[in-house]
């Protein structure tokens, strides 16, 4: 996964406000967090930054697929254990029977579940990281040796 | 709901969505079940001498190979259904032959122990609902049985247990190396050189009985109290700690009777492995290693690794194992000087080598029947789509009709 300052490194570095943030820097989180494309810097579309811009835009290709809280699950690196599935404390409380106790899921409500033996994740809005109230829960990530979940 | 049989944890709770008579889709199965539902990459075909031909004419060569031996054996069997063993038990003492099953090389002493009841056992729902100290010694629980943490053993809330694994329960794992489920443990994991259990328990026992420990004093005494302190404590014994200590397995014992509370389950890989075990203890009071000479004679010789390397046996029936790939490279040689016989629904490489090769129904896919789950639990299979392959089962009643 990118850093700001690895994104920042490759941008024009002239805060020149044309994307409406008020630095580059601001411009590189933005980036990073999905709320603004590369499209919208223009210095970094004349010729001269042809190659910062493939540079950059390789980098952000592994976030491309991140859902709204930023999730996103690598299938190559998922066993399919289901640790995160009855770890997650929104399947616990939505699942009592179910996810909580280890068993399959039993209702829709669930974040997680396993397909193929891969995990996949649906649901999001009720992920604590989304919304008004949201914390920075690690209750999916810390269960999963093999870092098959990544929030970005 | 159907039952997996990618481990020996046997998963009741898989949803396959079969269409057109294919799995196409299924749910809660991790990758290895998942896998096994998907079935082969290679399916075998029936074949003599390399030659392609129909299922009778093989059942029928290899009857006739079997009967004609002076002393076959007959291996295999960890991943065949209850049913299957019980014909090959049959078929063993029709044809005076060795019986040996893949535990010869794997959990089958530990499991001799727990069928004679030298200590204490559980099952895998009362360590979901009460254990609260896990201990994976020597196994890698994660990745061979990917849905025992979160299953049974250490996420799940139990009726005990309502906390789970945030507050209630302690996972612990020893090993030689850091594995995944030794990543899971974290601060209690403990390393140990190769070997080293033996020298873990004995200063375990030390700690536990007042005397400070000859090594690593403050670490083997934290774990020590750890230990005591458990009101359900278990001891997942992995392949790694039954290797290190198979010559004194009763210091391992003599732990746990020091620790009232602690229970012992053997970590084991195929899915029916201990349902053989205990199919032939029932039979003859031995877990593996048979041979039937009009009684049934127990003896390390006849373990499949020294039955070749001694090269006593004249003729092999391979049900549903790989023992090219699995066994020593230096026992190797006769296999490739003897007629073998493979049951298998997929190309191995032992089919590779096999006079003759039968194809056989995937059991709990393509063929039910039952099985035994690593705590002695006996779990049906389902069928889960149909074709014309032959069970496991019925492929050794047809072949002793024969013989």
């Amino acid at each position: 996964m990118p850093t700001v300052m690895e994104l920042y490194q490759l941008l024009p570095k002239t805060n020149c406000k044309k994307c409406g943030e008020s630095t580059c820097m601001a411009f590189a989180v933005a980036l990073l967090s999905r709320k603004k494309n590369i499209s919208e810097c223009t210095p970094i579309l004349e010729g001269s930054f042809k190659k910062q811009k493939e540079k950059l835009e390789s980098l952000l290709l592994p976030t491309a697929g991140a859902e709204e809280t930023g999730m996103i699950v690598h299938p190559e690196l998922c066993t399919g254990c289901g640790n995160c599935v009855v770890a997650c404390p929104v399947d616990v409380a939505n699942d009592p029977k179910g996810a909580a106790i280890g068993c399959a899921p039993t209702n829709d409500k669930v974040i997680f579940r396993v397909v193929d033996g891969k995990v996949i994740a649906s649901n999001i809005k009720e992920c604590r990281r989304f919304g008004k109230n949201r914390v920075l829960c690690y209750a999916c990530i810390d269960p999963c040796p093999t870092g098959a979940i990544e929030f970005v | 709901m159907v039952t997996c049989t990618g481990c020996a944890l046997l998963c009741e709770d898989i949803d396959a969505v079969v269409e057109n008579n294919r799995i196409k889709e299924t749910r809660n199965a991790c990758r290895r079940g998942a896998a096994k539902f998907r079935g082969c990459k290679n399916r075998l075909t029936p074949s003599v001498n390399k030659k392609q031909t129909d299922v009778d004419a093989s059942i029928k060569k290899a009857a006739e190979l079997l009967k004609t031996a002076k002393s076959p054996m007959l291996f295999g069997w960890s991943n065949s259904t209850c049913e299957a063993q019980a014909k090959g038990i049959q078929a063993a003492k029709k044809l005076n032959a060795i019986i040996d099953d893949t535990s010869s090389f794997c959990q089958g002493i530990l499991i001799e122990k727990v069928l004679r009841k030298k200590f204490r056992t559980c099952s895998l729902e009362d360590i979901r609902n009460q254990a609260d100290v896990l201990v994976y010694w020597g196994s890698d629980a994660q990745d061979s049985e990917p849905r025992h943490l979160s299953r049974f053993s250490y996420f799940p809330r139990g009726e005990a247990r309502q906390r789970g694994y945030e507050e209630d329960r302690t996972a612990i794992a020893i090993d030689v190396r850091e594995s995944n489920t030794a990543k899971i443990c974290k601060g209690h994991f403990y390393r140990i050189p190769l070997k080293g259990d033996r020298e873990l328990i004995l200063a375990l026992t030390d700690a536990l009985s007042g005397k400070v420990p000859a090594y690593d004093t403050k670490r083997i005494l934290e774990l020590a109290n750890i230990l005591k302190k458990a009101e359900f404590g278990v001891i997942f014994a992995g392949i790694g700690l039954t290797y290190s200590i198979k010559d004194e397995l009763d210091i391992l014992v003599a732990l746990t009777d020091r620790l009232s509370n602690f229970h012992i389950l053997p970590m084991v890989g195929h899915y029916n492995m201990r349902g053989f075990n205990e199919n032939l203890f029932k039979e003859t009071g031995f877990v593996n290693r048979v041979r039937f000479d009009g009684k049934a004679v127990h003896d390390n010789k006849y373990a499949i690794v020294e039955a070749l390397r001694q090269k006593a046996i004249d003729a092999l029936l391979v049900v549903g194992s790989d023992p090219l790939s699995s066994l020593p490279r230096s026992v190797l040689p006769h296999l490739a000087a003897i007629p073998v016989i493979c049951i298998d629904p997929c190309v191995t490489l032992t089919s590779k080598i096999a006079t003759v090769t039968i194809p056989a129904a995937v059991s709990g896919v393509e063929s039910g029947g039952s099985a035994v789950r690593m705590d002695g639990r006996v779990i049906e299979l389902s069928k889960v789509v149909e074709n014309n392959y032959l069970s496991d089962a019925e492929i050794l009643a047809r072949m002793m009709e024969g013989a």
